[in-house]
């Protein structure tokens, strides 16, 4: 049950165990759940889902949240 | 000008200038800055989370959204697709509906794609969201932005970050006389005065960030937009004199010796 999987976080190859929900990836991550926005296999998430999607081997998440900028930039905008 | 509010879909805002959180030194100098700005709306990107290095902190801890209002902006998006996905992106992180809707066309002069821009905005009207799009100074554009359901338009003032001020003001007066929605110019302000131009011409609100943040004194030029913002606005509301090619006396010729 605690096999061991691998994942895509934000682009990053990342060793995961099966079984284990999206809020047990933010909480090992130490990612509060206010304010970020989370999709999975390109699929946006709602928050309360956090607690019931199990993450897969090779699934994709992408954790986002808010960071500085205006308007744009090529690339990463203020820091 | 107490009772001069500015409204947008039903939102009322205290102040006409908005201000962007990119490029200060760091967050405390964000913050700083825009408490002198008076501004009250204040955009911020959607990126990644830095997983790697968790020590860094969260730009919401310095601006509290139940003080300002966050408006989200899909920065970076050149394609509907990402712009699209950007904002769901947004909505999804919790803090409101609106999107500052950026699609870009171009990587060396950040001009939007127009096109794109309008087939964007359409799509996050259906889905609910409150749309601010990034547009060029074309009337024609920003008319088909408010007929999709825009509900405000922010024409550029000069490509973003370049600091030319205003370069065709009487694109953006035909925008402002032809569109009965809210306009915010947004980008391109180099200085106090740029900015009052674009409040003197009638733009309902200037949004900024390069202009603040890249200032030799990023303080001390936010409180200058402040009241050039400000400024700017009570001048357009006083109503200007006529530019006459000579002159007028302004003392009366009866009493002269």
């Amino acid at each position: 049950m605690q096999n061991a999987i691998k994942i895509h976080v934000n682009g990053e190859e990342r060793a995961w165990r099966s079984g284990a929900t999206v809020s047990d990836l933010l909480t090992e991550l130490d990612i509060k759940t206010e304010r970020v926005a989370v999709e999975l296999n390109l699929e946006i998430l709602d928050r309360a889902a956090f607690d019931q999607r199990q993450i897969k081997d090779g699934d994709r998440v992408e954790i986002m949240s808010f960071i500085g900028g205006g308007s744009s930039s090529r690339g990463q905008h203020g820091r | 000008m107490a009772d001069d509010r500015l409204v947008i879909a039903g939102r009322e805002f205290k102040s006409r200038l908005w201000v962007g959180t990119g490029k200060y030194k760091d967050f405390a100098e964000t913050k700083k800055a825009i408490e002198m700005s008076g501004a009250d709306v204040v955009t911020v990107a959607v990126r990644r989370v830095n997983i790697t290095d968790r020590s860094k902190e969260n730009l919401l801890d310095y601006i509290d959204p139940k003080k300002y209002t966050i408006l989200p902006n899909t920065a970076g998006c050149y394609t509907v697709e990402d712009a699209v996905r950007y904002s769901r992106l947004a909505r999804a992180a919790g803090v409101s509906d609106l999107v500052k809707l950026e699609v870009l066309g171009d990587e060396r002069t950040l001009f939007p794609d127009t096109a794109g821009l309008i087939e964007a905005a359409k799509i996050l009207v259906k889905e609910g969201f409150i749309v601010l799009p990034y547009t060029n100074d074309d009337p024609i554009v920003a008319q088909k932005l408010v007929d999709v359901g825009c509900p405000a338009v922010m024409p550029l003032a000069a490509p973003i970050g370049s600091g030319l001020g205003i370069r065709n003001p009487y694109n953006l007066k035909i925008i402002m006389e032809m569109i009965k929605v809210p306009i915010i110019v947004d980008a391109g302000v180099g200085t106090a005065s740029d900015a009052a131009f674009a409040m003197e011409l009638g733009a309902d609100a200037v949004l900024m960030n390069t202009a603040i943040a890249g200032a030799q004194d990023p303080l001390a030029m936010a409180e200058a937009m402040k009241y050039a913002v400000y400024a700017g606005r009570l001048a357009y509301k006083a109503g200007r004199i006529p530019r006459k090619l000579y002159a007028t006396a302004s003392s009366p010729i009866e009493g002269m010796l």
